[in-house]
């Protein structure tokens, strides 16, 4: 990409190994600076700074802590669940109970918690500080981005306040029975539901051009795109999905609205309900699979993108290694973002679409594991010979690697429409996803947030305690969802609020039942844990020193730790490598921050980036 | 990558490469504004796609016969019903809107204050003309009986798709006026040659924000094209 640059600095280092350490400037040469400096907003009062900040960092630590907040009631109605699936007999829930807690369960943990989190919350924290800005292009609508998050947050749980309760109809809001009597929550719920949606979708639109804008058009000087750490690349192509995804579930929301509240059929077939025809006439119900899946299937990979990014990152500053295949890996992030706008029927291979439909789009599907493999290959090569440190975030990333590959195996099974038609609604597919989507990226999120605390807080979170949240977690999510597994191959069928004693379901699901319930007690319980850690530590964590984790990327670079406002002091940063030279041979220190001028480390055998 | 193999790209296409090889900007000479709005307009299209694809599927499908739409959207004229005369005045008000809109950001970069306030106005009154029209068709046709869930004329989906597309278009060219007011204001006070800062943001001024607008108002338009088309030509 820059050849000049690097001939030049070829050129020269081989002069400079002749001629004994005589730097010229010419080494070090970067571009000038393209734009000037960015004015900021620089806060008056209490409520600017804190409240209705302008400042990134801010804004992703209050994404994190909505997400997070939000995330502990989807944790919470998962044990009320467990339980009642664990011990039916007790009578602990309402059957209209338990798929409210389902429908909210799902939404709040892939829309609320998991976008929100890393595009959102890292995406705001790490796309400024690691491209080298002083912070995002439109910190006016960064901020009004959070606070349209707030009221989507609000108003989802205010559904829980409304006559009926929340929706039940399941994450994926089918119609008709997502608005038609018999549903819990038919018409006040659902309501809400789609209303914070739309609101989320209108304020993820305004954080998203943000990130998208800063990630283009504000990189530091020397800061090229195959530069970027893969963190950035993840953020950012999951950005462009979602720019391009949400746009579906926005007029699938708008469409479903106007059919409950003002009686159009767009997704309203004629229908005999409670023994009433009803007046709705001639819609089509498969539409709206198509449009949420069209948002629904990048949505995983809106998820999975930041998670692949972010792993990388750790693996290689955690294990002292440069990352395997920087440009194979950013192609695969890239390549997986374009495929998955292809392969959303796979969702519906029992929705009573065309058969050659399915055969399309199982081969897509299939077709998105070969750069998936790439990645996983990719990171286990990266740590392959590795000065391999098990500290947090490395264990938390060891254990993604395998929870996805597990995850993404099942995939394979219900990638293809014959062994997903048998496998289709049954546990299987919840273990599936769970795994793929749900644990993994979780993973993530933990090893992300035990790495990148320190910038935040300036403080060190609780080793042992991480130990135990990490064993605890990583053994109890297996606990879980492998034997649900087995309970989806021996038909036991999702969503049903109890599995009674049926001849056609054998006694020891049940049994497995009990045991999964268990260990999700305990897991969730663990996670209290994290959360002790994570609040306690900002105050009792011992104090950090600034680049803890040796790490080359630029946030680890700011003059202060953790960064101030506008995070660079007087000066840009200027960059001259990428973020990965770790070990390098010659190198006096096993790593060269990115920052590190040419003419510093004569001699260091750095590879061309 | 070889230079021969660039010389081959298409003119415009040539710096593509060495832009997006490049540190800082891969849109060179691009202010944020202006890329955010063409992000902005693409999400967009998909939003306007997603909605005109439903439409062909929804009228695909139903179950009674899609009403003749030269017949439902005629106008009596002298007493003789001719398909399409309100359609057609409306495109050419729009579309004609666009070009002052066009003439307003070349008389911006000219620094011709008078002109370009005088043009956005006269935008701003196409827009304004466009969607009184669009509240007259509307309530032409709600006289006639068309409702959003029913009409007299066919399939009940016929009124749904019409109100909720164009209505959702129509919000964007309200949405755009509302703009142009404003901005025609900015400039007869002179904010984009003194760099006067913004409201909320305390961003300076620039006359590159009539281009942004223009941006949007273009898209606007051409997505009335496709409307058009689809709903009053199908």
């Amino acid at each position: 990409m820059s050849d000049e640059f690097e001939h030049k600095l070829e050129a020269k280092s081989d002069y400079a190994g002749d001629a004994s350490s005589v730097s010229t400037p010419d080494i070090d040469a970067v571009p000038d600076a393209e734009l000037p400096d960015q004015e900021l907003y620089h806060s008056h009062s209490w409520w600017t700074t804190y409240v209705f900040s302008q400042d990134a960092k801010y804004i992703g630590i209050q994404y994190a802590l909505t997400a997070i907040g939000t995330g502990l009631l989807g944790l919470v109605l998962s044990w009320l669940m467990r339980i009642q699936l664990a011990w039916p007999g007790l009578g602990w829930l309402e059957p209209s109970s338990y798929y409210q807690f389902v429908t909210m369960h799902g939404m709040i943990m892939v829309v609320y918690l998991l976008t929100a989190l890393f595009l959102g919350g890292f995406g705001n924290l790490l796309i400024p500080l690691m491209c080298g800005a002083r912070d995002m292009a439109f910190p006016y609508v960064n901020m009004l981005s959070y606070w349209a998050f707030v009221v989507a947050v609000v108003v989802l749980l205010a559904s829980f306040f409304v006559p009926g309760g929340p929706t039940g109809a399941g994450w994926t809001l089918y119609p008709p029975q997502a608005i038609t009597a018999g549903t819990p929550g038919y018409n006040g719920g659902i309501i809400l539901m789609l209303i914070s949606l739309i609101l989320f979708v209108a304020g993820f639109t305004m954080g998203g051009l943000n990130y998208i804008i800063t990630v283009l058009q504000l990189r530091a000087r020397g800061m090229t795109l195959m530069r970027l750490p893969l963190t950035i690349w993840g953020i950012f192509t999951a950005t462009v999905l979602a720019m391009f995804a949400f746009p579906a579930l926005l007029v699938g929301c708008l469409m479903m609205t106007l059919d409950s509240l003002l009686g159009t059929s767009f997704f309203m077939p004629a229908m005999v309900s409670l023994g009433e025809t009803l007046t709705h006439e001639g819609g089509s119900p498969i539409l709206f699979q198509h449009l949420f899946w069209f948002f629904g299937h990048p949505e995983v990979y809106i998820v999975a993108l930041p998670a692949f990014g972010i792993v990388s990152d750790l693996l290689s500053v955690h294990s002292r290694k440069t990352i395997f295949g920087y440009r194979m890996m950013v192609w695969a992030i890239v390549g997986i973002g374009a495929l998955s706008f292809f392969v959303w029927a796979h969702h519906m291979y029992v929705s009573g679409m065309n058969p050659w439909f399915g055969f399309f789009f199982a081969t897509t599907t299939l077709i998105i594991a070969v750069p998936t493999a790439i990645k996983v290959y990719n990171w286990i090569l990266t740590l392959w010979r590795g000065n391999i440190v098990l500290s947090l975030p490395m264990l938390f990333s060891l254990g993604f690697i395998v929870t996805f590959l597990n995850g993404g195996l099942t995939g394979l099974f219900l990638g293809n429409v014959t062994v997903d038609v048998p496998l289709s609604d049954t546990y299987f597919v919840v273990a599936h996803f769970h795994m793929v989507m749900g644990i993994a990226p979780i993973l993530v999120v933990f090893g992300a947030i035990y790495h990148w605390y320190p910038l935040v807080t300036g403080r060190m979170m609780n080793e042992t305690l991480g130990k135990v949240h990490f064993w605890i977690t990583f053994i109890g999510s297996y606990a879980i969802y492998f034997p649900m597994h087995y309970q989806g191959f021996v038909g036991v069928p999702r969503r049903y609020f109890e599995i009674y004693d049926s001849p056609y379901i054998d006694v020891s699901t049940l049994l497995l039942n009990k045991f999964i319930t268990i260990a999700v007690l305990i897991v969730g319980a663990a996670q209290l844990l994290f959360l002790y850690n994570l609040f306690a530590s900002a105050r009792l964590g011992k104090k950090a020193e600034k680049n803890p984790w040796k790490a080359n990327s630029l946030e680890w670079q700011t003059p202060q730790m953790p960064p101030e406002h506008g995070n660079w002091g007087k000066e840009l940063p200027k960059v001259y490598r990428w973020p990965y030279d770790f070990s390098v041979p010659g190198a006096k220190e096993d790593y060269i921050p990115q920052t590190q001028p040419p003419s510093e480390i004569i001699g260091a055998k750095v590879e061309k980036t | 990558m070889s230079d021969s193999s660039l010389d081959n790209l298409p003119k415009g296409w040539k710096s593509v490469p060495s832009d997006l090889g490049s540190d800082q900007t891969a849109f060179k000479g691009v202010q944020w504004g202006k890329a955010m709005m063409w992000i902005f307009l693409l999400s967009d299209t998909f939003i306007f796609s997603c909605f005109l694809i439903s439409y062909m599927k929804g009228r695909a499908s139903t179950v009674v016969d899609w009403p003749n739409t030269s017949h439902v959207f005629s106008l009596d004229f002298m007493g003789v019903p001719v398909p399409l005369l309100l359609i057609a005045i409306m495109t050419f008000v729009l579309i004609t809107s666009s070009g002052t809109m066009a003439l307003a950001v070349k008389y911006g970069y000219e620094k011709n204050r008078k002109m370009c306030g005088h043009l956005i106005l006269a935008t701003a009154i196409g827009g304004l003309i466009f969607v009184g029209m669009q509240a007259f068709e509307w309530s032409k046709l709600i006289h006639e009986g068309v409702r959003p869930w029913s009409n007299p004329f066919g399939a009940g989906q016929f009124g749904s798709y019409f109100f909720m597309i164009t209505g959702f278009h129509g919000t964007h060219v309200s949405i755009g006026v509302i703009f142009l007011f404003i901005f025609a204001r900015k400039v007869y006070r002179g904010d984009f040659d003194t760099g006067r800062r913004g409201f909320f943001t305390t961003m300076k001024s620039d006359y590159v924000s009539i281009e942004i607008l223009g941006l949007y108002w273009h898209f606007v338009d051409l997505v009335w094209v496709f409307i058009f088309a689809f709903f009053y030509l199908w």
